[in-house]
């Protein structure tokens, strides 16, 4: 399969968007190119599972490489693995959901979809390249619609969210740059020539010296993507100034890039800085689920409450990594996959709240389930697929990760673990809170007696991304079977120690 | 059909009828939804009831053994270590299939009637099947994970139950209250999960129990070993797994859920929250029994004292509180906790092993009469449109059935022959007595106590003053067939479950354990009850005012019972005091 389709469709929708003028066509268009984009990401998912089952082991299936700057050796290098193929599938289900949500954004409506498209385009871009500079040139293609989705068709104070986002994210990337420079510049292949090219990257290994400076610079630079604490300040501000289909692609897609560039280039391409560092990332990732998860619970504002839950529910993922062995990895990029699912479920039930009761905050809202009974299910059901109930999809991606961190005897590992543990209970009390006052109770505002529930298109967005949720829950062996093999594959590069 | 499609069977119907229900109920199945629930069940529950009478009965060898009758990897984490779901066959989790299928097709017939014009009946009757079908799961895990993630998934159904009148902020209250208590209890049983899975590398019941059991094995030997505050990896695996069970059933101090959850709808009360859910965490220890009796008698004895403790404080509490679920509840956490010190007691294998029989015997015949007590007070409520005990008294005439079950019931829970709990609590003593005097007295006085408050209960509800009912809608009067149906078969079985020879069939070790009947240890418990029962007819038969006089002379002692010995208040003090610390802390490292 031709993996540049997968860039080259969401561009062409973004070019074509931008020809008409009214909503009605605009999001047609919108709607058929994502339609595309799902259904290209499940062939690609079907072709990938024939060509593995067809005993095509190779770490990267479906390689091509067209030359792009030659003198600096860039290339436009994809391939998929595993993980990517997972991650292109959960982007595909969130785009989907994302335009379907934004049903009715009379707002400059072409610029809305037009960005909404580009960005997705941006994290297809990402998740396929093979060449850091490729992969670099698309997290930048991700970040910049941000900025405009959130200061224009954000709420609250959305100049200063957006200011703070893009800021955070810019030095973000910076730091992401200045990492793959290092890389580049400790690379030879011959003639003091230098490649971006990850493959071949993996293949030699880079003096350790260059890993302990660039290790922490990249997984830092990535890190601010995903959320890592001190760094995750632009997530609670930016995802509830966002409007709905921003946040959800924020916390469904955006966030995942930097777990993603953790693992993928960071961790993989630097194994024995990674273990120098693991304790330090292992600590971080502990304060920000602890400290995520109880910021939450003095939250007031239900985006603000699904942001802070973020910032504890990434730090599973960073966590997952950290323990760098197969298990907790592999949880990893479960819980990746199960929070932008789970995430932006979450967020589009809010925006449908937001939208038909004009406001977010908890003390004024109640009794909900008694006038919208579908979307108040679909805001309980992410609550508890938030809370790891079994049957959802957290559950399996955060046992996974206290499966696999568990494995480790140390006791700064196994306390990590125990308060990774800890905070699904506090997760129970913030989820039960909201979903408590606001769904729940009687209804405190009269006027909410008149509200209709969910449209066609909110409960198909629903419906869609809640589907996601439940196989992975019900069914967790084919994601494992789709990861597993390839995080194996990571392992022969992770599992080198500093010392024999 | 094989054993495992036949079990399968059994849970699927009431899963497929949850999702039915749950999915097109509100819109479609609004007046069937009651018949497609109640009619899956009862499918299940004959299947049950065949399914162990094809264990029991058509068994040939010396010994029942464990059967894995079917099982997939459904999540593996590495090698060897994998979450499975399968069917695992045995004595106890036969018996809980028979239990836990039986009490709910009683609760959804009797809700047919009880729950009658209930707007969200449909919703009712897919959470009752959900539940019903997370309970199921539970019992044949194979796997400690499958135990767990069904644990939860009770969890989550007892929460949307006991929060099913959503709209009164106490119903969401008690709710939140018993997912969160539970929750905590069950990050224990997570952690302990870890533990036991990383010391035995296997999650598989049946490999865990070997290996941790196996003298000498190496990995015996590494898990008893590696110690953390003076503990080893065993023991505090296994207690952590007790703190779930503990939460689950309600054990001191994690029993303050309990009596709040009685805010949900009575019949739910009957299934989960006394004859069902709450017995996980005795099914649970029962489940691990072989690890903690061989391997670590340390933790077995800590299960004792909770029990035991649990069983003396709730009675106490029962005897002073005004609200008759409330009551019952208590009842319950203090049956339960008779369940829990039995097991403490208990040894593996042949005679020592008195106490698990006991146990499993009395959670079988307390599911019973504890199922139609609250089905019966259901009545009442239903009756009265109250749940305060002064609203009530002289109902005997007007409810004769309710009352000849409620009476039957409760001479079960008293312990007088020979009625069903009479020859479980018999057994249990007798298994305390062999094994710790101490226990044995408690037990002894707690047996008194449960006699006097359950006849307190019952003569406030059916003699006393006559109340005061104040009905337009009189027609009702006692209900309609389909909510006695339920008590009369529910009454037979508080009456005859207690002649089943139960060690015959369940027994710690598989093999048959032949109990003799020794009236001589029955007799100091009867008249015990006995004079419990006389006490409280002297008490509350007539209107008097020797109740209010001996509360007024103990007046320290009861109000401290009556408010439950200030528990709720120290946890509040708890948690209030740590969120202001943690508001500061957020506030200085947030934005």
């Amino acid at each position: 399969m031709n993996l540049h389709l997968l860039v080259i469709a969401p561009v062409l929708t973004a070019i074509a968007i931008l020809f008409f003028n009214q909503l009605k066509q605009v999001r047609l268009i919108a709607l058929c190119g994502a339609i595309i984009q799902f259904t290209l990401s499940i062939l690609l998912l079907n072709s990938f599972c024939a060509e593995r089952a067809l005993g095509n082991n190779a770490p990267m299936v479906f390689y091509s490489s067209l030359e792009w700057f030659t003198p600096l050796g860039i290339a436009f290098t994809t391939g998929v693995d595993g993980i990517s193929v997972s991650m292109i599938l959960l982007s595909a289900f969130v785009v989907l959901a994302g335009v379907l949500v934004s049903w009715k954004m009379e707002k400059m409506s072409r610029e809305f979809f037009f960005l909404l498209i580009l960005l997705s385009a941006g994290a297809y871009g990402f998740f396929i390249s093979l060449d850091l500079f490729t992969l670099f040139f698309f997290l930048e293609v991700a970040v910049i619609p941000k900025f405009l989705l959130i200061g224009i068709w954000g709420s609250g104070k959305k100049e200063y969210s957006a200011m703070k986002l893009a800021l955070m994210l810019m030095a973000g990337s910076a730091f992401v740059f200045l990492g793959l420079l290092g890389l580049y510049f400790s690379t030879n292949i011959g003639n003091g020539q230098h490649t971006f090219d990850f493959i071949a990257i993996s293949r030699t290994s880079v003096p350790l010296n260059t890993q302990l400076i660039f290790f922490p610079i990249a997984f830092i630079g990535f890190g601010i993507f995903g959320a890592l604490f001190p760094f995750h300040t632009w997530v609670p501000d930016g995802h509830s100034s966002a409007p709905t289909a921003a946040s959800m692609f924020l916390a469904g897609i955006s966030m995942k890039l930097g777990g993603y560039g953790c693992l993928r280039v960071a961790t993989y391409l630097m194994p024995e800085a990674a273990h120098v560092y693991a304790p330090y990332i292992i600590l971080l990732a502990t304060i920000a689920i602890i400290y995520g998860a109880f910021a939450t619970m003095m939250q007031t504002d239900l985006k603000y409450i699904n942001a802070y839950s973020s910032v504890s529910h990434c730090g599973f993922v960073l966590l997952g990594i950290g323990m760098l062995n197969e298990t907790a990895i592999a949880g990893a990029v479960m819980q990746m996959i199960s929070h932008g699912l789970m995430t932006a479920l979450f967020f589009a039930a809010i925006g449908m709240i937001y939208e038909r009761t004009h406001t977010r905050l908890v003390a004024q809202l109640g009794g909900l389930l008694k006038v919208m009974p579908f979307i108040s299910t679909i805001f309980i059901i992410s609550g508890l697929c938030s809370l790891g109930l079994p049957g959802f999809s957290g559950f399996v991606a955060e046992m996974t990760v206290f499966m696999g961190s568990w494995q480790h005897p140390e006791m700064l590992y196994r306390i990590a673990t125990i308060l990774s543990c800890a905070s699904i209970v506090v997760t129970a009390v913030y989820i039960l809170r909201a979903a408590g006052k606001s769904i729940m109770g009687p209804i405190v505002n009269e006027q909410h007696l008149t509200l209709s529930d969910a449209t066609w298109n909110e409960k198909s967005a629903a419906v869609l991304l809640l589907s996601g949720i439940v196989v992975i829950g019900i069914a967790p062996f084919w994601l494992n079977e789709l990861i597993s093999p390839d995080v194996n594959g990571l392992m022969i590069n992770i599992g080198r120690t500093l010392l024999p | 059909m094989s054993l495992a499609n036949t079990i399968q069977l059994i849970l699927l119907l009431p899963l497929g009828s949850f999702l039915l229900l749950g999915i097109f109920g509100r819109k479609y199945l609004s007046s069937l939804s009651g018949m497609i629930g109640t009619t899956s069940l009862l499918v299940s529950a004959i299947l049950s009831i065949q399914t162990a009478f094809q264990y029991f009965f058509l068994n040939v060898s010396e010994s029942f053994e464990k059967i894995v009758a079917w099982k997939m990897t459904w999540l593996t984490f590495s090698e060897g270590v994998s979450i499975d779901m399968g069917i695992l066959v045995d004595p106890i989790s036969v018996m809980m299939l028979v239990v836990v299928t039986v009490v709910s097709l009683m609760v959804h017939v009797y809700s047919l009637g009880y729950m009658k014009g209930e707007e969200r009946f449909a919703t009712y009757y897919s959470f009752l099947s959900l539940f019903t079908f997370s309970m199921l799961g539970l019992v044949i895990a194979v796997n400690i994970f499958q135990i767990y993630m069904f644990w939860e998934l009770v969890g989550v159904s007892s929460f949307l139950l006991i929060g099913f009148y959503f709209e009164k902020p106490s119903a969401v209250a008690a709710s939140k209250k018993a997912f969160i208590v539970t929750r905590f209890a069950d990050l224990g049983f997570l952690i302990g999960i870890l533990i036991l899975g990383f010391e035995a590398k296997t999650l598989d019941f049946v490999t865990l129990i070997e290996r941790l059991t196996t003298y000498n094995s190496s990995y015996l030997v590494s898990a008893t070993t590696a110690s953390f505050l003076g503990a080893s990896a065993l023991t505090w695996g296994l207690l952590l797994v007790f703190m779930g069970g503990a939460g689950k059933s309600a054990m001191f101090p994690l029993h303050i859920w309990l009596p709040d959850a009685m805010e949900g709808p009575t019949p739910v009360s009957a299934l989960i929250h006394a004859a069902t859910m709450v017995v996980a965490g005795v099914f649970l220890v029962a489940r691990l029994f072989p690890i903690f009796s061989i391997s670590c008698p340390g933790a077995l004895e800590v299960v004792m004292w909770t029990g035991v403790i649990s069983a003396l404080f709730a009675a106490i509490i029962a005897c002073t509180q005004t609200d008759i679920k409330r009551v019952l509840a208590y009842s319950t956490m203090s049956q339960i906790g008779y369940m829990m010190f039995a097991l403490g007691v208990s040894g593996y294998g042949n005679e020592v092993g008195l106490g698990f029989t006991a146990s499993m015997f009395h959670l079988f015949t307390h599911a019973f009469f504890k199922a139609l007590l609250f089905l019966g007070a259901g009545a009442v409520i239903h009756y009265i449109h109250s749940n305060e005990m002064k609203d009530m008294g002289g109902l005997r005439k007007s409810m004769p059935i309710t009352h000849i079950t409620f009476l039957i019931a409760c001479l079960a829970i008293a312990g007088i022959p020979p009625f069903a709990g009479f020859f479980s609590k018999e057994e249990i003593l007798t298994a305390a007595h062999h094994a710790n005097p101490m226990v044995y007295y408690i037990a002894l006085l707690t047996a008194g106590i449960t006699a006097f408050y359950m006849f307190r209960l019952y003569y406030t509800i059916f003699w006393s003053k006559e109340a005061k009912v104040s009905h337009h809608d009189d027609h009702h009067g006692e209900g309609t067939w389909i909510i006695k149906i339920p008590l009369l078969i529910l009454s037979v079985g508080a009456i005859t479950a207690g002649f089943i020879p139960f060690g015959t069939f369940v027994s710690s070790d598989g093999h048959h354990l032949h109990i003799p009947f020794a009236l001589s240890a029955a007799i100091l418990p009867v008249i015990i009850a006995v004079s419990g029962i006389a006490l409280a007819t002297l008490f509350y038969k007539n209107q008097n005012d020797r109740p209010d006089k001996l509360a007024a002379s103990f007046q320290g002692i009861y109000k401290t019972a009556y408010h439950k010995f200030y528990i709720a208040e120290i946890y509040l003090f708890i948690t209030k005091k740590n969120n202001l610390q943690l508001n500061c802390t957020t506030l200085c490292l947030g934005r």
